[in-house]
Parts: structure tokens; C-alpha cells; sequence
């Protein structure tokens, strides 16, 4: 359809307006026949979002075929900067409501149960998803030497993915939440997700339908595979059923036993393929880029993709050791997470050894440095997972701050940070400027944030393994020696220590949100020669440049 | 294997990888709908009662999960502190399940009648009052905010649908039967534990019951509470059958 609609732009245009018109009187019905708040907030939300785009689409017909389409890549890069800095905030601020309780502020909107969900689907959703966006449409553009196909349908991505984070972030404050971990949205925000969903994975589909080089590139097999199995996730996971069709409630089909099963399936594998397949691929186009060398391994590329996409998806049961889940079902588990150690440092060594002959760009490029530090940063935590997935080690850290401290090293050392050196790259390369606006503020985005998580993530294993060894600990006349808010106290310090962990690393965000926006501002370069050639825009580079990734 | 097949035809990279995604999780959730032996048959379960289940709805919506867990692992330290280790039947009805994943507080499998109304009571209005070292949030609003069950009906409908044995008797019957839980000793009472036995029947949340005295949702969440794990019928469970952990 849309490579019809590409050759008449009248059609195209008529069809995103009905479209638009469509969601626009869907939300205007809700709003004013929904039957809870939430809902008539969300039609008001939904109605005003599409007359906007409606009003857009009416306002500019005229279709600009030349090169890559890159504003939509613009909005997803700046959405990422935008909803990280709130995430890490929100993330903070709950942390520091574990040291300090007054924090909560005793009204319903404010409380930690509430906002823990906000903090997670606010960094893993808006800010990930939002670099997974802008990277996978960059790099699928350039990879295959083709402009995106349709004329709305990734700008409809992109503003229909903030359009769900609203959504959902609003759902949470006001207590609209169907209760499972990062999958917390309710049904008819899941479904509007699944609509922008499906036209990404389209769009995504139709540029590599359009290449122009023979080959598909090894970033790109980790996106597709990040975009169908999130869709196959995020679909089963969320079946359910509303109490009516008015309102946001709803009673999710399976329960218990089934239910826990599939949601760690779920919940394991948005780790493995949103924040792993997907960042993979960033791995795979940004630092042969940044460094300007070649993958390392084409053969190595192959084994480790095929090997970790088949074995992540049985990992999901090391969440549910000595549950009422079947044991079979755990040591299934517990085997599979071990041996996706292998195909997880797989993926780490093509990624370090790619800067093979270039290992001096690591002292003087402070973004290859947020790149290899990611790096280093996912082999430790995909050695420590397999590690916890033991059902021994487990049994200690399972329930406690350990797990948190893991997702962390995770989520802050390698998302996070793959994330920081990608949006780096991508600012100057997207407005065509010759460099960051300054190289100097990435150097101190890089302290802040690693120190930041080292700082994290120790305080968390303390604390993780204190309690959990509190927990189990027995007196010389075999009573347990701890009550329960006993371990609580014990954890007062480590929790501070996490707090002001976490705050380095906000500090270091807002650090990245300023030199963002003075670069895109464009403002000059106060540091133009620290920045290695590739930190400019392609056409700006001027001289041979080496292009091994496309 | 040539490997440029599925680097030159994107919609076979597309089926490889769908193949390839999908044996796990098939392998891993399709069983637990079909082996008997993954829940266990047990005496006692029931349906939740309609305030009960209210009272479930406002421990979702406040994202307790976020800190309490409700599965006591078949440890022995777990066992010791909270009681029997948690059976798959015990959350066979349970939509959402609500196991959780972190313990910032202590597991609530099996808190029903550990303690009275009157400190969940107090302790939802200002948990320091009775754990003085607390780092929960305070929820005063809960006692003050009437419960809304205008829907409740709908809500037993739907979990009927989605398979809690639910009777068009116990569905009808909805309404009266969460006013009926906080009128002691009136005959609506009496028919609220015939059809839901060992439902517990007071006011909960600390005012005096009466005619035409409606609940909050206090009341709904602190009678969740206090049923939560007092279902099952430990005596007559036997450990050793086919359900052997």
C-alpha cells in the first residue's frame, strides 16, 4: 500500500487525514462517553493529538522526495534526550523516597508505587524506545541506500510512539495500570501501541524492500528481530479483556501460575530484545562507524545473532525459582540463561575487537569511550544475569536490591551509555553540523556517569546481599534472627548511596540535554579541534573518508 | 550453510527469526495449560468476594507489587517467617497475578489475620505509627474515600469470562453482597459466607457498621488483606502427591 501511495501524493495525504480524522472523532467520543477520568483524558489526549495532525498534513502537501527522510529521525533523537533526563529524574526521586519516606507526600499521584512505574516505562519505553526509533531508521536508510518508504507513515510512528508514552505515563499518576511489571499499560493504550508498532515494523520492512545494496546489514537483522518478537510479546503478554469498553479496566486472560510464566517470558525478553537485540544493532552501526574500522567478526556476527535471539526467549524463568512455577519449568530456565553467556560476550567481543587497530581512539574520543565502556559494562552484567539465574545464587538475591543493582549495570552502563554515545554521533550528523558543540561537556557527561554507576550499582549489591543473608540468618537457638524491618534499617545508608549515584547520573543527562541543544542550535564548536573528523556531518567531512558499514 | 540467503531476502530473515523466537516460549508456557499436575487440587479455594475483589483492584492500582511480593518460596527461612510456601492454586484466580518480583517490604502471601483491622488501620494511614522504622508510603485517603462498586457486577462478569468460577447467582447478587460484608449479623451476611465461605464480615476499617453505612475503600483493601492465604485447607493438603516441589 504505501509503495502506491509513495507515487501519489494526493492519496497519501487524503489517507493520513481520514486516518486523522478518525482517531480524532474516536478521542472526542471518549472523552465525552468514556466512563472513568482516565479515559476521558485519553480521548481528549487522542482527539487533540489528531486534529494536530490532521491540521499539519492539511498544511503541507507538498511531499520532499530528495535523500533520506531525517525529521522524523530529529524528533525521535531530541524525544529520546527529552524523556531520558525525566526518566533518570523520576528514577531518582524514587530513590531518594527509599531513604526518606516523607518523600511521598502522602497524596495517591505521588506515592512509590505509582511512580516506580512511571521511572521504568519513562527509561526503558520513552527514552529507549525512542533511540531504538531514531537509530533504526537512520541506520536502515543508510544500510540500504533508500529513503523511507510512505509520506506520513514514519512520521506517524514516531509522534504516534510519544503519543503512547503520554498515554501510558498518565495512566500510572492517576492509577490506571493493569499491575504487571513493564507491562503496566492498560488494554486500549496497548492497543494503540500495537498500531504504531506494526506500521514500524512496515516502515522498517518496506526500506530494506527498497535497498539499493544486496546485503542486509548484521545492525539491521538485530533490529527486525528486535521489532517482530517485542510486537509477538507485547501482544501475548497483554491479552485481556475490559470491564467495558468506556473505561481503562481491564482483567488480563491468563492468571497465577500461567500468567507469572508468561509474563517473565515477557518481562525477560524486553530485556533481551528491546534492550538487547535493539541496542545490538546500535553496537553494530556506531562504533565501526565512530572508529572507522570494520566489524570485526562477520562469522562471529552470524553465530552470536542466531544463538542469542533462540536461547533468550527460554530465559524467562529464572525470575520464578522455588515459586509454585513447575520445577521443570525453572531448571529449563536456570539452563538456558546460562548458556545465553556465550552468545551475549559473543556479541561483546565483535563489539571490542572492532576497535581493533584503532584502540587510541579511546583515549581521545570521549564518545568511542561511552561506546566501549557500554560495552564492557554489557559483558559484565550478561556474566553477573547467568550468574544470578543459578538457582543456589538465587535463592540469595532473588526479592532483593541485588536485582536491582544488575538491571542497572544493565540499563545504566549499557543502554544507557550506548544510548549517550549514539545520540552523540547521530546530533552533528542529523543537522549537518561540523562537530558537537562541545566534546569537553561529553568527557564530563562520561565521569558523571560512570562514576554515577559504579556508585549504584555497589551500594545495591551491599545492600542485596545483606538483606537477603539478614533473611536467612538464624540465632544460636535456631530462630531467625532478623524480623523484617530490621533488614529494612540495615539498608537506610546503602539506599542514600544509590540516591547520589543516581543524581551523578541525572547531572550527566541534563550535561548531554545542554550540549544537545546548543548543537543543535548551532551554535560553534568551542572544541572543534579535539573532535576526531567523523564527529561532522558526512557531507561536511570533505577529503577519502572510510565507510565500512555502508 | 549459506548464510546470504536470509541476508538477501528480508521477508526469510523475517520467518527465521519468527521460527526462532517462538520455540521457547512454546515450549516453556504451553505445557503449564495442559499438565494437571501444575496446579494443585486443593481444598478451599473460591472466588474472591465482590469487596474482596474491590479491594484487589485498589492493591493494583496502587502498585503494591512494586514492593510486596505474594509467593513464599519453598525456602526454609520463607517458610519460617510467612508460613506455608505458596501453591499455584493459591493465585489460580488471581487476574492480574500479583507474585511480584522485589520484597522492600515483607511478603503478603499469607498476611490475612496476622493482624488486626485496627493496625492495617493505622498503618495505612501512617505506617510509622505502628513500624516506626517504615519507609512505606502513607495512604490516608483510602478511609476517607467512598468505595465506587457501581461497576462491580461488570467487573465479576469479566473475570467470569475470563474463567473465575464465578456463579450468575454470586454475579447478580454482586452489589448487595460488598454491602453485605461490612453488615454483621444481618441476613445478607449470612447469604454473603454461604456463598463465599470463610468470607470475613465487619467493618473493616475502624467506624461502626449500620444500616445504609456504605463502604470505603479502606474497607475493600484491608478485607483483601486479611483473607489473603487463609483460603487453602493446609490439613487436608498433601505435600508429597503429584504436585512435589
Amino acid at each position: 500500500m504505501s509503495a502506491i501511495a509513495a507515487e501519489k501524493p494526493a492519496l497519501n495525504n487524503a489517507l493520513a487525514m481520514g486516518s486523522a480524522a478518525v482517531f480524532a472523532g474516536l478521542g472526542a467520543f471518549l472523552a465525552l462517553k468514556g466512563v472513568d477520568p482516565v479515559m476521558n483524558l485519553h480521548g481528549a489526549v487522542l482527539a487533540a493529538a489528531s486534529l494536530l495532525a490532521l491540521a499539519y498534513i492539511f498544511t503541507h502537501p507538498a511531499d520532499d522526495k530528495s535523500g533520506y527522510l531525517d525529521g522524523p529521525i530529529r524528533v525521535a533523537t531530541l524525544a529520546a534526550v527529552f524523556w531520558g533526563v525525566i526518566g533518570f529524574a523520576a528514577g531518582d526521586f524514587i530513590a531518594w523516597q527509599l531513604a526518606f519516606p516523607a518523600l511521598n507526600f502522602d497524596l495517591p499521584w505521588t506515592t512509590f508505587g505509582r511512580l516506580r512505574p512511571l521511572h521504568t516505562s519513562a527509561v526503558i519505553f520513552a527514552f529507549g524506545g525512542n533511540v531504538l526509533l531514531a537509530t533504526s531508521f537512520y541506520v536502515v536508510q543508510r544500510t540500504s541506500r533508500a529513503r523511507m518508504p510512505g509520506r506520513w507513515a514514519p512520521w506517524f510512528v514516531v509522534w504516534g510512539y510519544q503519543l503512547f508514552i503520554v498515554l501510558a505515563a498518565t495512566s500510572y499518576i492517576l492509577g490506571a495500570t493493569q499491575g504487571k511489571e513493564y507491562a503496566e499499560p492498560e488494554w486500549h493504550v496497548d492497543l494503540w501501541l500495537t498500531i504504531v508498532w506494526v506500521a514500524y515494523l512496515l516502515v522498517f520492512l518496506g526500506t530494506l524492500w527498497k535497498r539499493e545494496e544486496p546485503h542486509i546489514y548484521v545492525a539491521n537483522w538485530f533490529y527486525l528481530a528486535f521489532i517482530v518478537t517485542v510486537a509477538m510479546l507485547h501482544i501475548v503478554n497483554n491479552l485481556t479483556v475490559p470491564v467495558s469498553f468506556l473505561g481503562t479496566q481491564s482483567y488480563p486472560v491468563m492468571a497465577g501460575v500461567q500468567a507469572a510464566m508468561t509474563q517473565w517470558w515477557y518481562g525477560h525478553n524486553a530485556v533481551g530484545f528491546f534492550l538487547t537485540a535493539g541496542f545490538l544493532g546500535i553496537m553494530y552501526y556506531f562504533v565501526p562507524k565512530r572508529v572507522e574500522r570494520p566489524v570485526y567478526s562477520y562469522r562471529l556476527s552470524i553465530v552470536h545473532f542466531w544463538s542469542l535471539i533462540f536461547l533468550y526467549i527460554w530465559a524467562g524463568p529464572h525470575h520464578l525459582h522455588y515459586t509454585a512455577l513447575p520445577e521443570w519449568a525453572q531448571t529449563l530456565g536456570m539452563t538456558f540463561s546460562i548458556m545465553l553467556w556465550m552468545p551475549s560476550w559473543g556479541g561483546m567481543i565483535n563489539g571490542l575487537m572492532t576497535l581493533s587497530g584503532a584502540w587510541d581512539r579511546l583515549r581521545t574520543d570521549p564518545v568511542v569511550r561511552l561506546l566501549v565502556v557500554s560495552i564492557a559494562f554489557y559483558g559484565m552484567s550478561t556474566f553477573e544475569g547467568p550468574l544470578m539465574s543459578i538457582k543456589a545464587v538465587n535463592s540469595l538475591s532473588h526479592y532483593t536490591d541485588w536485582t536491582i543493582g544488575h538491571v542497572h549495570s544493565g540499563a545504566l552502563g549499557w543502554v544507557g551509555m550506548v544510548s549517550f554515545g549514539a545520540i552523540y554521533c547521530l546530533v552533528p550528523w542529523l543537522w549537518k553540523r561540523e562537530g558537537l558543540y562541545s566534546i569537553k561537556l561529553v568527557e564530563w557527561h562520561f565521569w558523571l556517569s560512570t562514576i554515577g554507576i559504579v556508585l549504584y550499582i555497589t551500594s545495591m549489591w551491599v545492600a542485596g546481599i545483606t538483606q537477603g543473608l539478614m533473611w536467612r540468618a538464624y540465632d544460636n537457638l535456631g530462630f531467625l534472627k532478623y524480623s523484617f524491618i530490621e533488614t529494612v534499617e540495615a539498608l537506610h545508608w546503602p539506599y542514600i548511596i544509590r540516591a547520589v549515584g543516581g543524581l551523578l547520573f541525572v547531572i550527566g543527562g541534563f550535561v548531554m540535554a545542554y550540549n544537545v541543544w546548543r548543537t543543535v542550535r548551532g551554535d560553534v564548536p568551542v572544541d572543534l579541534k579535539d573532535q576526531p573528523r567523523v564527529a561532522a556531518a558526512p557531507e561536511l567531512r570533505g577529503g577519502v573518508v572510510a565507510v565500512p558499514a555502508e | 550453510m549459506n548464510h546470504g540467503i536470509f541476508e538477501k531476502n528480508s521477508l526469510i530473515l523475517l520467518i527465521g527469526i519468527l521460527i526462532v523466537v517462538s520455540i521457547g516460549g512454546i515450549v516453556q508456557i504451553a505445557p503449564l495449560f495442559m499438565l494437571s499436575s501444575t496446579i494443585e487440587k486443593v481444598e478451599g479455594m473460591r472466588p474472591y468476594s465482590p469487596l474482596e475483589q474491590a479491594g484487589r483492584d485498589i492493591y493494583v492500582r496502587e502498585g503494591c507489587y512494586n514492593c510486596h511480593s505474594q509467593m513464599i518460596r519453598s525456602l526454609r527461612d520463607e517458610v519460617e517467617r510467612y508460613g506455608h510456601y505458596s501453591l499455584a492454586a493459591e493465585s489460580m484466580y488471581d487476574h492480574p497475578f500479583q507474585w511480584s518480583s522485589k520484597r522492600t517490604g515483607p511478603d503478603l502471601a499469607r498476611i490475612g489475620g496476622k493482624y488486626s483491622d485496627a493496625w492495617h488501620t493505622d498503618h495505612m494511614r501512617y505506617p510509622k505509627s505502628v513500624v516506626p522504622a517504615s519507609i512505606m508510603p502513607a495512604y490516608p485517603h483510602l478511609e476517607k474515600t467512598a468505595l465506587d462498586y457501581a461497576n462491580i457486577q461488570d467487573k465479576l462478569k469479566t473475570l467470569q469470562l475470563v474463567g473465575v468460577p464465578y456463579t450468575d447467582e454470586m454475579i447478580a447478587k454482586a452489589a448487595a453482597d460488598v454491602e453485605a460484608q461490612i453488615a454483621p449479623d444481618t441476613d445478607a451476611a449470612k447469604e454473603l459466607v454461604a456463598r463465599y465461605p470463610k468470607a470475613q464480615v465487619r467493618k473493616f476499617d475502624g467506624q461502626s457498621p449500620g444500616e445504609g453505612v456504605k463502604p470505603t475503600e479502606l474497607d475493600a483493601l484491608v478485607a483483601y488483606l486479611q483473607m489473603l492465604g487463609t483460603l487453602v485447607d493446609f490439613t487436608k493438603f498433601d505435600a508429597s502427591g503429584p504436585n512435589l516441589r
